[in-house]
């Protein structure tokens, strides 16, 4: 007697594709806006980023529900450390509450694809990628989400070292230029929304740097 | 020359030999490859002088967009055309099969072709695969009887309509005609219509996308528009041109020569032409 399974799903995928790339003294993050179920568009102008503290921001594709939910618990969290420790959480200590957070619910875990982007103590850009339950490694980009796997093998070709087999092993930043690294993610994005259905609408890039954060947005295609 | 058994397949029809292959491999998780789906809105209606077919342009496998602009207006006759939407393979093999099958029929009765025979040819042949051939059709045309437009659905039911859209922008599209479509269009207005409809479609609908085709249908005449819109350009061409420098490198080079099996020598005259 094969086991009875639930015709019914606590999950759904709102679709979207996020990148996000550090640099020497400045970090990208960007996400698509479009939010869809199945065949249809939700709405056009939804925002996947969210600011978690003044130098860390989080892109998230998954499920929107559980997204938004994981964003108010990571804030909250940053608020009693604020008022506990008398400053913002740096990026890398909230990369580990994230971690912490998203194991936390190992067993029915948040349905979300998450990347941090921001800046560390020393001003030098850090991003963060994560699986649904929470491992996480530091990275110098990533991208996570529904077109991830049109987006993450050409940012290794213009970005990786030409081979992990060659040492001495290359550092976790790319030494492209700010100007140049949002080049790249307007036109990776302009790519993937070419061939991933999920992937579209609106671009939007959060930059973070040593003068302060700037928000850009791109149009995409709307089909 | 002995008895040589070869295995081939039943004439026509199925093979079902790979289906316990099949079973045993879905029973240790492995899935099945998707077939390239239509995703698709096509639509077609009938105006003052005839019929106006339209469809999108967007083929997808998955979530993935396998082709950006392909031909979902299928030539059946000189006089009938066939949106096809569903699994891109049937509706393919389906039309050309149907439309091979009028021309001799054609060559037979020495007449035009009649619409209602194309569509008597294609319910026949998808009721008889009881479904399982995935193909929705929105088939039009004009014949000696006049303008017809039909829709035909992978079981084989069919039916008959001033107006009609299928695929899974068919919604969408159904909310335009719904609304605007009214008996004797001209032909500006229906080719109007019809590409707010498919519009409707590429943008409301993910499974439908790209440019819109028409195909408009008089007596006597017909005129294909192949991309007769295309509304969604590229939205950015990076101004500095990617290059590709990394080559996949080179850790070693060991030459090993083949031992030579066969001594060749030259020898006299060369072979005759």
């Amino acid at each position: 007697m094969t086991k009875q399974h639930a015709n019914w799903s606590p999950y759904d995928n709102n679709g979207g594709s996020v990148v996000a790339i550090a640099g020497a003294d400045y970090c990208v993050v960007a996400a698509d806006t479009r939010m869809s179920t199945g065949y249809s568009i939700l709405t056009r102008g939804y925002s996947k980023i969210c600011k978690l503290a003044d130098k860390s921001f989080m892109a998230s594709s998954g499920f929107q529900a559980d997204v938004k939910a994981l964003q108010k618990h990571l804030s909250a969290k940053h608020l009693i450390y604020q008022h506990q420790h008398n400053k913002q959480m740096s990026c890398p200590a909230m990369a580990q509450l994230l971690s912490n957070t998203l194991y936390y619910k190992r067993f029915f875990p948040y349905y979300a694809f998450n990347v941090l982007g921001g800046l560390d103590n020393e001003g030098k850009g850090c991003v963060f990628t994560y699986d649904a339950v929470g491992s996480y490694e530091r990275v110098g980009y990533s991208a996570q989400g529904s077109g991830s796997t049109l987006i993450m093998p050409f940012l290794d070709n213009q970005l990786k070292s030409p081979s992990p087999l060659l040492l001495p092993a290359v550092d976790a930043v790319t030494p492209l230029s700010e100007g140049e690294a949002i080049d790249l993610v307007k036109t990776v994005f302009a790519s993937a929304t070419e061939r991933d259905i999920y992937t579209g609408d609106r671009l939007e890039i959060v930059v973070l740097n040593a003068d302060g954060t700037r928000y850009e947005y791109m149009e995409l295609r709307k089909d | 020359m002995g008895k040589a058994v070869i295995d081939v397949p039943p004439k026509g029809g199925f093979s079902f030999d790979l289906y316990k292959r099949n079973a045993m491999l879905s029973k240790d998780g492995v899935q099945l490859p998707p077939f390239t789906k239509t995703g698709t809105t096509i639509v077609g209606l009938i105006f003052q002088d005839g019929v106006i077919l339209g469809a999108d342009t967007r083929a997808t496998s998955g979530s993935i967009v396998c082709d950006k602009n392909c031909e979902k207006i299928h030539y059946m006759a000189p006089n009938i055309y066939c949106c096809g939407a569903g699994t891109a393979a049937d509706t393919e093999a389906v039309t050309d099969m149907v439309s091979s099958q009028l021309q001799l029929h054609r060559y037979h009765t020495g007449r035009e072709s009649r619409v209602v025979t194309a569509l008597t040819y294609l319910k026949r042949h998808l009721f008889s695969y009881q479904g399982h051939v995935s193909a929705a059709l929105v088939l039009g045309g004009v014949d000696f009887t006049g303008p017809h437009l039909h829709t035909i659905y992978p079981h084989g039911s069919t039916d008959t309509l001033p107006y009609a859209t299928m695929g899974s922008g068919s919604l969408a599209a159904m909310a335009i005609f719904e609304s605007k479509y009214k008996e004797g269009l001209t032909r500006d207005e229906g080719v109007q219509l019809v590409t707010e409809a498919i519009c409707s479609g590429i943008f409301n609908d993910l499974g439908s996308g790209s440019n819109v085709d028409i195909c408009v249908i008089t007596k006597g005449n017909k005129e294909f528009l192949r991309n007769h819109l295309q509304p969604n350009p590229r939205t950015y061409v990076s101004p500095k041109e990617y290059s590709f420098t990394k080559k996949t490198e080179v850790l070693l080079t060991k030459i090993t020569p083949l031992k030579e099996k066969v001594k060749v020598t030259e020898v006299g005259d060369a072979m005759e032409e």
